[in-house]
C-alpha cells in the first residue's frame, strides 16, 4: 500500500467540483487526533473511490465516491473544514 | 508537441477560455474511448503563468491508460478533457521571505520547471535552489533550458544527482536524495520547500529534511503514484 499513497493536491479535481473555493489550502481539522493540516498536504489513496487519511494519525479523515453523476462524501472523520469561498 | 527525452513529451495546448493558473497547479486529463470507457489522469503544468497555451510535459508509463497516448498517439489538432487548473497548495509563492529549496525526481520536477519559469519571467530574485534527481542525463528534462538559467547569475543554483549512471567527465552528485547528500544540498532554513516526484522519493525527502531539523509545515510535497501514467 506503500506506494499507492498520494496527497491531497491528487484530490483537487475531484473536490474542487464540490467545495465553491480552493480545496487544497482549506485546512481540515482531524477528528482522531486534533491536528490541523491543507488539505494538500493529507494523504490520499485512490482506488474505486478517494480515501482522504490524516498525516499525523493515519485516521480516515474523508471518503469521496463518483459514478461520474453523483458524488457521495462522508465525512464524519473531519471535525471542521475551514476554507475562503472563491 | 515535442520530445523533451525519450520517454518525455511536452504537450502545448490551446484551451479555450483559460482562466490562467499559478505556477505549480496540475490539470486533470480525461479521455474517452469509443465505447464511453474514461480514464483520467493529473498531469503537471509545465509552463509559468500568462502564457497564451498550457504545456504539460508527460512521461509515458508503458502500461499506463492515459500516457501512452498523449506521448505517442496524440498529433496537433487533438482535441480532449481538461478539468483545471487545480491545486492552490503547491504553488509558487513570489516573496516566501527567505531562500527556497526545490526538490524533484524525475518528472517531478515539470511543476518545479513551472515555478523557475514563473521566477525568470516575474525577474524574482528570491535565492532559489533545484535539486533534481534523475536516473541519467539522458533522463533530465529540460537540461538546456536549465543550463541557460543556471548561467543567468539571478540567485537560482541547480544542483544534478545522476543516480543511476553517469558520463565519465561527471562531477555533479550521483547518490540518491537522502539525508547525507541534503545535509550539503539543502540551505539551512529555507522559507519554504517544494518536493515533487514519486510517493517514496518525496516522504524520503521530507523525512530527511525534517530529520535535519526543518520545519515540516515550511515542507509541501506532491507526490505522484504507480496509479498515474
Amino acid at each position: 500500500m506503500e506506494t499507492l499513497r498520494l496527497d491531497g493536491n491528487a484530490a483537487a479535481g475531484l473536490l474542487g467540483e464540490v467545495f465553491a473555493g480552493e480545496v487544497t489550502t482549506a485546512v481540515g481539522t482531524c477528528d482522531g487526533c486534533g491536528a490541523v493540516e491543507a488539505v494538500g498536504a493529507v494523504h490520499v489513496y485512490m482506488a474505486a473511490g478517494t480515501v482522504l487519511r490524516c498525516p499525523h494519525c493515519d485516521a480516515v479523515v474523508m471518503k469521496v465516491v463518483t459514478d461520474g453523476e453523483r458524488i457521495w462524501i462522508d465525512v464524519r472523520g473531519l471535525r471542521t473544514l475551514e476554507l475562503a469561498p472563491m | 508537441m515535442w520530445a523533451e527525452t525519450n520517454r518525455v513529451k511536452t504537450l502545448a495546448l490551446d484551451v479555450q477560455d483559460w482562466p490562467g493558473h499559478r505556477a505549480g497547479q496540475h490539470v486533470d486529463v480525461r479521455l474517452t474511448a469509443d465505447d464511453g470507457y474514461q480514464a483520467q489522469r493529473s498531469y503537471s503544468i509545465a509552463s509559468p503563468a500568462g502564457g497564451p497555451r498550457v504545456e504539460l510535459t508527460v512521461e509515458r508509463i508503458d502500461d499506463g491508460e492515459v500516457s501512452p497516448y498523449l506521448t505517442e498517439e496524440a498529433h496537433a489538432g487533438d482535441r480532449f478533457e481538461l478539468r483545471g487548473p487545480v491545486g492552490g497548495y503547491f504553488v509558487w509563492d513570489p516573496d516566501p521571505g527567505g531562500p527556497v529549496l526545490l526538490v524533484g525526481g524525475g518528472s517531478g520536477v515539470v511543476p518545479l520547471m513551472a515555478m523557475v519559469r514563473q521566477r525568470a519571467t516575474n525577474h524574482d530574485v528570491v535565492p532559489t535552489r533545484l535539486l533534481y534527481s534523475a536516473r541519467t542525463l539522458e533522463d533530465v528534462i529540460y537540461r538546456d533550458e536549465l543550463e541557460r538559467y543556471r548561467k543567468r547569475g539571478d540567485g537560482l543554483e541547480i544542483v544534478f544527482t545522476l543516480t543511476r549512471e553517469q558520463p565519465p567527465d561527471w562531477t555533479g552528485y550521483s547518490r540518491r536524495v537522502d539525508r547525507q547528500l541534503l545535509s550539503k544540498v539543502a540551505p539551512d532554513d529555507p522559507a519554504l520547500t517544494f518536493v515533487c516526484g514519486p510517493t517514496p522519493f518525496v516522504e524520503a525527502v521530507a523525512e530527511a529534511l525534517v530529520g535535519l531539523g526543518h520545519e515540516s509545515s515550511r515542507i509541501k510535497t506532491e507526490r505522484f503514484g504507480p496509479t498515474g501514467g
